[in-house]
């Protein structure tokens, strides 16, 4: 009768020992959890306690389903069988444990017996293949393929780390079906073919003969469990801890919307100088971090010669974490100002992680030490006093704000004197760059067409102050917005539309907590999305243009616009190709977290270039379309440098619009 | 009995300064209008020969080893007496590094008034009038020059430089200062050569300039390829000196070198005043800004809005054309 | 090193009209529209501000700013606070027609007087400065000798060692004693950037000193006949076209001037 005999061949002292060492392995696995989370502690509060059902929901989908972790398939794959590998031979361990431990010892009876358990056995017979097929990729593509993304620095010890973890596991799924066949080999129960690989290996051993295998045995399971309970008790000190802190981290991910950062914590905002000023989460994204490197892959900074990876900012503020006392200096020593100011705050890394760590936040609040102590260079210097006098980064005069507007019939209206239904944002690039105004001017005369009732602010307008913040000037960010949100409160409208989706992204999820009656903001692709749906807009003419639509970060990753252009590209009869990495996947312009305003040091290609080629590979697409004015400016110079004049012209969707109506 | 015009000469290890020669020109237009006379003076240690071209009823020559190199105490001290003891209609300095801090010490010590960034004086009805120009060239001020003493301090106007300078040598009256030249409160100690292995744009006859426009560092290649092509050198305005992206002796301005090439190409330069000045002298001006109100329009010969990194490409391999057609 | 008595420098600072702005003359025709000026610190008195507090953290001594009161008056002082000055002054009461240099260096004579200064920085120069530039008269009324076009300042016992920038890249160096009034034409770094919440936070905890002014006396400065924007005479010949049509045109004009 199946029934499973546990500790089979195994001297009394050796179970015994056996329970010891594993009470000594859950003491020194309990203590190095414990001595992280008090390092997690000394970080500055932060609440995430809401709301634990979303959060629940969160961990079943992305921890255990890993549903960014299967955008790489074969990565995906390989984790999976890793994963359901050693979960369902955990498992199998715990029921052990269980069926011999508790229900045998305690309450007489045995539940691993019969049909359950020749199931039990194959079952996890077949995980445990699994499990090596998976740790069999894993070696391949770290030794053999070698992606850069896993590249370590040498002698930083973390390739012995992540060799160790798949030693170990691959010791531990050995010795196990070692252990099963010696066994099998032995006892040669009639049940056996329940145990196919079990069986393969005993077959192997009979030729050794009895008392040789009984030897063996005892051997090989003392190393498997010496292997196993050193593999438990190295977790929260290797690698290996991610099983932990992942899960934990998806657990307390953020669930504001993304455009909404999260605000400085002192005053003045002095952001982070010494590891404890970060917050207990982002020192856990920290600790979440397993090196993966998807978040390098998608980074337009390091895509383009610059020293940002945020996996090494990562890896290095993790390190920096377990030095003695205080520990090193994180600015210059640690990270360098180079590598804060190369991110365009696009989010790639913070959408692509399995791990849901936020980069993003880690790199903003180092911003903001560095503004902090005005360390930047001269043309950010310049821009953000431009911003703080002028509200423009262009240095140009408030009063002129609304210059472009001057030679339109019939005049826009104001605002700021008369109600309006749509209030139109239309921010520092549409309204003062020269060779963004002409697409400003048709944005107007395709709303009038629409008979919309809109109007603009005129000189009350600010920059709405989205990258001043992700700049790191969070004091300049509060006072601009003091300005938008005063002139607002004076205005009476129904919904504020925005061509620009940087405004567009701050408007909506940062301005409506601040305003005593907040309405509903809308890129103007959501608008004149509704609008054709709907019917109000009629396009005359049908466009017969190949093109491609690249996806705004702070419209598309930022606030999840990606349909409504797509319709109204269809709409105007174009015909649309998608570039390989488009919606979410979308390579950023490279202007964004007031990249547009600083020096251009060290690149070697730039991203808005790489984009250009990108769209080139696609036969016939003669049209490259944007629904962002600091795209357009970027994607026209690019496509000039990069020598793709004769080849793609840059169009903003609204032009499309404008011909088409 | 005639009115007299004093005007400062500054000189520099040997070189009389374009201003000092603009100056003269400016006192003698002056002194035919108001039957006056123009007085150089000139404050040195054995260089009498500075004076020879001077254009100038008089040369008043202050030698004196304190006056060898320039310090504000000492010139101070020379003019006070000169001008407490002679009291001259006008008196001109330049509106320039050795200029201006002799000139206002002396208002407030003689408790004259003073005039700065004059463009041009003029009589009007019998009265001196000063044009001064402010604001960065945005704005004139006109107004009367008090007497009995009025004290101006000079910027470059419609005058050219050669219009100062005399065929013949002046008579010079040799002079001794009145009060002591000893312990002095501010001392001159020594010169700091700038990088000299750099070329002199002011000898120069085709420079090719570049200003904010220009946006990066990373884009001067393009441009030396156009200077490359023509033959000429680089030369920037204030705004790309300050950054770094060229050294100092590549500055075209007030505070840098004064040009008078052939042809000078302005590449996104605005033409705020104290660049303006320094290339007036130029044979022809190009400009180049997408901004169809930049002030530069107004002294260059020719001009386009065209986007620069447009236009200079093209222009290299135009330039690299016809000259292979010269050549044939 | 010789030892340096903590002294006081002190930073006079001048707004002038922002040159970004359109300027406008008002109906008289003899000065600048009140309407249409906004005024902002002078450029070269930012660079004397960084100058002092370059100093101030070399062990120098201690720093004092004052301006004439203005709607930007507060703004400047209070970022000079938040960049490590100790102390900020306004001078506050009736301008009357304007505070010419000449009157502006009359008002900060007792001001200054009182503080007992080391030295005094102020910018080599502004725009507006009809009458000449305000650091050269101060010295005189105070008694101090002065050089402008400084880009260099060392400090030791009672005397300063100066850089002196003169045209084309030379410079001179000159000793002067002190106390002296200096012109900064720049400071040894760019004036530095400070975070905005910096400066909130200087104003909540940097008191301003306010100080009434005497008359103001504007005499030895020129009486403004009449003010006016120059009419540009001259305009550029525009070559119109593209970027080709340009070049073809450029080629054209240099082989006829012999460059080509």
């Amino acid at each position: 009768m199946p029934i499973r005999e546990t500790f089979w061949n195994i001297p009394h002292w050796a179970e015994i020992a056996q329970y010891c060492l594993g009470f000594l392995t859950i003491c020194v696995f309990t203590y190095g959890v414990f001595r992280r989370v008090r390092t997690w502690r000394q970080g500055q509060p932060e609440f995430r306690k809401d709301r634990l059902g979303s959060r629940l929901v969160s961990v079943l989908v992305h921890g255990i389903g890993q549903i960014r972790l299967t955008q790489d398939i074969y990565a995906g794959v390989m984790h999976l069988a890793i994963f359901w590998g050693m979960a369902a031979l955990f498992m199998g361990t715990v029921l052990a444990t269980v069926d011999w431990d508790v229900t045998r010892l305690m309450m007489n009876f045995q539940f691993l017996k019969d049909g359950l358990y020749v199931v039990y056995e194959l079952v996890l017979d077949i995980f445990g293949v699994v499990l090596l097929a998976g740790l069999g990729m894993a070696a391949y593509r770290r030794y053999i393929i070698r992606p850069v993304r896993l590249k370590n620095n040498p002698g930083s010890g973390l390739s012995l780390d992540d060799m160790y973890a798949i030693v170990m596991l691959v010791l531990i799924a050995i010795t196990g079906y070692l252990v099963e066949g010696l066994r099998i080999a032995v006892i040669r129960p009639d049940w056996s073919g329940w145990s196919p690989a079990g069986k393969l290996l005993a077959a192997v051993f009979t030729a050794w003969g009895d008392p040789t295998n009984r030897g063996l045995h005892m051997t090989i399971w003392t190393t498997h469990m010496s292997i196993s309970f050193i593999f438990i008790a190295s977790i929260p000190f290797t690698k290996l801890f991610h099983i932990i802190t992942v899960p934990t981290n998806i657990f307390f991910r953020s669930l504001k919307p993304a455009g909404e950062l999260a605000p400085a914590r002192s005053e003045p905002a002095t952001g982070v100088k010494a590891w404890r000023d970060f917050t207990w989460k982002q020192i856990l994204d920290f600790e979440a971090c397993t090196r993966c490197g998807r978040c390098q892959d998608s980074c337009p900074a390091f895509a383009s010669g610059l020293s940002l990876s945020p996996r090494n900012i990562m890896i290095k503020l993790q390190a920096s974490l377990w030095k003695r006392g205080d520990g090193p200096a994180l600015h210059e020593d640690v990270i360098k100002a180079e590598e804060l100011w190369a991110c365009t705050t696009c989010r790639a890394c913070v959408q692509v992680c399995p791990a849901f760590i936020d980069q993003l936040s880690t790199i903003i609040d180092m911003r903001r030490y560095l503004v902090n102590e005005g360390q930047m260079d001269n043309l950010l210097q310049k821009a953000l006093s431009n911003l703080a006098r002028y509200g423009n980064s262009f240095g140009q005069s408030d009063r002129l704000r609304a210059r472009w507007a001057q030679s339109l019939q019939p005049k826009i209206k104001d605002a700021r004197k008369e109600p309006v239904d749509y209030l139109w944002f239309v921010g520092d690039y549409a309204s003062y760059h020269a060779s963004l105004t002409p697409i400003t001017m048709k944005t107007a005369e395709v709303f009038q067409r629409a008979g919309l009732d809109f109007g603009i602010l005129f000189e009350g307008e600010r920059n709405a102050g989205n990258d001043l913040r992700r700049v790191g000037e969070e004091g300049l960010f509060e006072m601009i917005v003091e300005k938008n949100v005063t002139a607002l409160s004076k205005c009476k409208y129904n919904a504020i539309v925005t061509t620009d989706p940087h405004t567009y992204s701050t408007l909506k999820n940062e301005y409506t907590t601040r305003l005593d009656d907040p309405r509903p903001v809308l890129h103007y692709t959501e608008l004149l999305d509704q609008l054709i749906t709907s019917g109000q807009i009629k396009l005359g003419k049908k466009l017969d243009y190949k093109v491609t639509y690249h996806d705004p970060c702070y419209l598309g990753r930022y606030n999840n616009v990606y349909d409504a252009p797509r319709r109204l590209i269809l709409a105007t009869g174009c015909q649309l190709v998608e570039m390989p990495r488009n919606r979410d996947r979308a390579l950023c312009c490279g202007a964004g977290g007031g990249r547009i305003w600083m020096e251009e040091v060290g690149i070697k290609e730039r991203s808005s270039e790489v984009r250009i080629r990108e769209a080139a590979q696609l036969d016939e697409v003669q049209v490259f379309v944007v629904a962002c004015p600091k795209d357009a400016t970027m994607f026209k110079d690019a496509v000039k440098t990069s020598g793709f004049e004769h080849r793609l012209v840059v169009k903003d969707l609204i032009e499309l619009i404008h011909e088409a109506l | 009995m005639k009115q007299v015009i004093y005007v400062l000469i500054e000189h520099l290890r040997g070189q009389v300064s374009d201003i000092s020669y603009m100056m003269l020109a400016a006192a003698h237009r002056i002194a035919e209008e108001t039957d006056g006379s123009v007085v150089a003076v000139l404050l040195s240690h054995n260089a009498q020969e500075l004076a020879n071209d001077l254009f100038a009823n008089r040369v008043l020559y202050f030698d004196h080893p304190a006056l060898a190199d320039f310090s504000p105490s000492a010139y101070q001290r020379v003019l006070g007496d000169l001008i407490y003891e002679n009291k001259p209609r006008l008196v001109l300095f330049g509106d320039t590094t050795m200029g201006v801090e002799v000139a206002a010490p002396l208002s407030v010590r003689l408790g004259l008034p003073l005039v700065s960034y004059c463009r041009s004086i003029h009589t009007q009805a019998g009265a001196l009038k000063f044009t001064s120009q402010i604001c960065g060239g945005k704005i004139m001020a006109e107004g009367d020059l008090p007497g009995p003493t009025a004290l101006v301090t000079m910027i470059p106007g419609s005058l050219k430089a050669e219009q100062g300078h005399s065929a013949q040598p002046p008579v010079v009256v040799w002079a001794t200062p009145s009060s002591s030249l000893d312990d002095l409160p501010v001392r001159f100690k020594r010169y700091i050569e700038p990088n000299v292995s750099d070329v002199d744009i002011t000898r120069e006859p085709i420079l090719i300039s570049v200003g904010r426009g220009i946006q990066n560092q990373d884009n001067l290649p393009i441009a030396q390829e156009l200077a490359d092509a023509l033959g000429g050198v680089i030369c920037a305005s204030r705004p790309v000196v300050d950054q770094g992206w060229l050294p100092t002796t590549r500055l075209v301005g007030k505070s840098g070198k004064r040009v008078k090439p052939k042809i000078y190409l302005a590449l996104g330069i605005s033409g705020a005043t104290e660049h303006v000045e320094a290339i007036a002298d130029s044979e022809t001006i190009i400009a180049i800004n997408t901004d169809p109100e930049a002030p530069i329009f107004n002294l260059a010969k020719y001009g386009a809005t065209v986007d620069l990194f447009d236009l200079i490409p093209v222009l290299t391999e135009n330039v690299k054309l016809a000259k292979q057609a010269v050549k044939v | 090193m010789a030892k340096v008595m903590p002294m006081n420098i002190i930073v006079p600072v001048k707004f002038v009209p922002d040159l970004v702005e359109e300027l406008k003359i008002n109906d008289a025709g003899l000065n600048l529209d009140p309407d249409w000026v906004r005024l902002k610190v002078n450029e070269f008195d930012e660079h004397a501000i960084e100058e002092a507090v370059l100093l101030k953290e070399r062990g120098m001594g201690s720093v004092t700013v004052i301006a004439l009161d203005a709607d930007c008056a507060e703004d400047v002082l209070y970022t000079a606070a938040a960049k490590g000055v100790d102390r900020i002054i306004k001078l506050c009461g009736n301008f009357g027609e304007g505070v010419n240099s000449h009157a502006l260096a009359r008002l900060l004579v007792p001001v200054i007087q009182e503080l007992q200064p080391g030295l005094i920085l102020t910018g080599v120069q502004a725009h507006n400065d009809l009458d000449g530039p305000l650091g050269p008269l101060l010295a005189e009324f105070l008694g101090f000798p002065y050089v402008g076009y400084i880009a260099g300042v060392s400090v030791s016992d009672n005397q300063a060692t100066l850089r002196k920038e003169f045209p084309g890249g030379l410079i001179v160096e000159m000793e002067v004693s002190l106390p002296a009034v200096l012109g900064i034409q720049a400071a040894e770094q760019p004036p530095r950037y400070v975070a905005f919440s910096k400066i909130r936070q200087a104003a909540k905890t940097t008191p301003i000193g306010e100080q009434s002014i005497l008359d103001v006396d504007c005499s030895n400065g020129p009486v403004i006949g009449r003010m006016y924007q120059p009419e540009s005479s001259h305009r550029a010949e525009m070559i119109q076209g593209d970027v080709n049509a340009v070049a073809e045109k450029l080629v054209e004009i240099l082989v006829e001037a012999g460059a080509i």
